[in-house]
């Protein structure tokens, strides 16, 4: 058996047609045992991913047929409907609008988020900063708290009768802004996600930044760089690898907000229940009982996500390669 | 890990030209702008924290009509309130957020464990093919599998049941992608070889030498999935209906949801939501020593 730790993550296993003969006695008794070990990964994936997303898509394409009076057996039969759902739901003004809203939270907090935690990561990461164990820890806290009990906190924090910012603003005699309402709910909530994001992704990045060798550095530092200009020429191209990655989870997370919105939801009537596209599948789902065009709903915004977050993996791919023929 | 020290302990005085003073007193000067800019970032990110440790103190009264930040007096009556509220529900909430958590975690990191070794040190027909496949779950966004999950598992008759929050998560893509990784790192092929040698079985090479040696990356995983199902809302949501059963996020959405009728309902949420958010902050602080975060990001010490 070869090393495995010199064989690239992605490489090719060794021609299995032919096992090598020297190992033959070794390897012959174990033959099955790395497809038992890797059964209950299947039988899971098979069960709790591949079902359902074949479900979904079955489901998509299909609707409901009432006969007559929809009364009996046989009354209701499930026909095939083609792409209808789908342009139903591509037409659908709640679906569109929900999609709009999500796409403008996304714009605020996937480039807030990832550039705070760019900017922790390297304040972390240079010389004569003091404290950084207690501020690492501080700024990754939030990860330990879940997107609803955050959403409730801020929640609170924006109520005008409990909020600290209203009870300031108030005794400065100043204009007290509606958090909950309008423009500034895009604000609130993306301020929720970025609180409860950023800290993760500055120890994704800052990692990365800890691999640099110090050689490179060294090269640096006789060149008689600055830190700023150390950080702008040397850490962010080194560590873009981490950054891309992190952009492209952000994107698929981000589009799928529903926890946030759904528990700020008690506390304004600005939030409305198809306020972002996946709890618009969840009313279809639940709400109507229309699971036809739930699951089309959620097709679509599957769809959505991975062209978005695969475009941008691409669109990357290409500037990092242009970069380096350059 | 060497290389960071010898770069963060360099003393500042071999760098050339320092015309700002003597090196012992620019080796003591602190970098103002990183670190006061660090320090915001924590103040932030503790303010609701501190928000609600000194919210939870306050009665119904307290709470609207004195300074956000000035601790008030009633947190014994809210601590019973919530333990009388329906009978303790609240508690029994905590406990199935630990049993979904713990027990989910568990399966999970025992899946990984098995997946990931085999993945990472048997060369086999298919195991790309297979790591292929179960890394596009990862890609896969939850809605496309919440709702269709529950459809199925209304067919089989298993909805509103703690299977049903358990089962769909103990698969983890990305628990798999650790273990591979620290698999491959931490378990030399010629160890195994050896004990195939000695005549043991491959399960037996696997839960006696290859287990112990990937323990602490499968600390990482047990922890990653842990935090992912406490913090999970969407399928408790979609599935449960029965508020016995429901995890802590759910039921404190619940209990919010009817303080938005009954105010007097707020002094609950708030001091359910600080005993929410201690276990597993205090969780964090104990664990980060032993958690290396470094795996998070698939690198490896070698």
């Amino acid at each position: 058996m070869r090393d495995p730790r010199r064989e690239p993550a992605g490489g090719v296993a060794a021609p299995a047609g032919r096992p090598p003969r020297a190992r033959a006695r070794s390897h012959g008794r174990g033959r099955g045992a790395p497809y038992l070990f890797l059964l209950p990964a299947t039988v899971l994936f098979a069960l709790f991913f591949a079902l359902p997303i074949g479900y979904a898509l079955w489901l998509s394409l299909h609707k409901v047929e009432v006969k007559g009076l929809g009364l009996g057996a046989g009354a209701r039969a499930e026909v095939w409907a083609g792409v209808e759902n789908h342009t139903a739901a591509l037409t659908d003004s709640e679906l569109l609008s929900g999609a709009l809203r999500v796409l403008g939270y996304g714009a605020i907090v996937v480039p807030v988020m990832l550039g705070l935690a760019l900017v922790f990561a390297l304040m972390l990461d240079s010389e004569k900063v003091r404290g950084t164990r207690f501020t690492r820890l501080a700024i990754f806290l939030p990860y330990a708290v879940p997107g609803v009990v955050a959403a409730l906190l801020w929640g609170f924090l924006y109520l005008p009768d409990v909020s600290p910012f209203h009870f300031v603003l108030d005794r400065l005699g100043m204009p007290q802004p509606d958090l909950l309402d309008g423009g500034p709910l895009y604000l609130a909530l993306s301020n929720i996600a970025v609180w409860g994001g950023t800290g993760f992704n500055m120890i994704v990045i800052y990692t990365a930044l800890r691999a640099i060798p110090a050689e490179v550095y060294e090269a640096a530092r006789l060149d008689g760089a600055t830190p700023l200009q150390t950080a702008l020429r040397i850490k962010i191209p080194m560590v873009a690898p981490s950054l891309v990655l992190t952009f492209f989870f952000s994107i698929i997370a981000t589009l799928q907000v529903f926890s946030e919105p759904t528990t700020l939801k008690p506390l304004t009537n600005s939030v409305s229940t198809t306020w972002s596209p996946l709890m618009k599948v969840y009313q279809d789902a639940f709400g109507k009982g229309d699971i036809h065009a739930a699951a089309a709903g959620a097709v679509l915004i599957a769809v959505a996500t991975l062209l978005l977050s695969f475009g941008f993996l691409r669109a990357a791919n290409s500037r990092t390669r242009q970069e380096e023929a350059r | 890990m060497s290389s960071l020290a010898v770069r963060k302990d360099a003393p500042a005085g071999i760098t050339p030209g320092t015309a700002q003073g003597p090196p012992p007193a620019r080796r003591r000067r602190i970098a103002l702008v990183p670190t006061l800019t660090l320090a915001l970032g924590a103040l932030y990110c503790l303010l609701p924290v501190a928000w609600v440790v000194i919210a939870a103190t306050k009665s119904g009264r307290e709470l609207f009509s004195t300074f956000t930040f000035l601790p008030g007096t009633g947190l014994a009556d809210n601590l019973s309130d919530l333990n009388a509220y329906r009978d303790g529900v609240y508690w029994t909430w905590m406990g199935n957020s630990a049993l979904y958590a713990g027990l989910g975690a568990l399966l999970s990191t025992a899946v990984s464990a098995v997946s990931g070794y085999a993945l990472a040190i048997y060369r086999f027909r298919g195991r790309e093919t297979v790591f292929n496949i179960l890394m596009a779950g990862v890609l896969m966004p939850p809605v496309i599998l919440a709702v269709p999950q529950y459809l199925l598992l209304a067919e089989a008759d298993l909805t509103d049941s703690y299977a049903s929050v358990l089962l769909p998560l103990v698969l983890s893509p990305y628990g798999v992608y650790l273990a591979r990784i620290y698999a491959a790192a931490a378990v030399p092929a010629d160890v195994v070889e050896a004990g195939r040698m000695d005549g043991a079985g491959e399960w037996r090479i696997f839960t006696r030498i290859a287990l112990p040696m990937m323990v602490p990356g499968l600390v990482t995983v047990f922890l990653f999935q842990f935090v992912a199902v406490w913090n999970n809302f969407l399928l408790p949501y979609i599935m449960l209906s029965d508020d016995e059963k429901f995890p802590i996020t759910l039921g404190l959405f619940t209990l919010l949801e009817q303080g938005a009728n009954t105010p007097a309902l707020y002094t609950l949420v708030i001091t359910g939501a600080l005993l929410a958010v201690g276990p597993l902050i205090a969780l964090f602080l104990v664990v980060q020593r032993f958690w290396s975060l470094d795996l998070l990001s698939g690198a490896v010490k070698s």
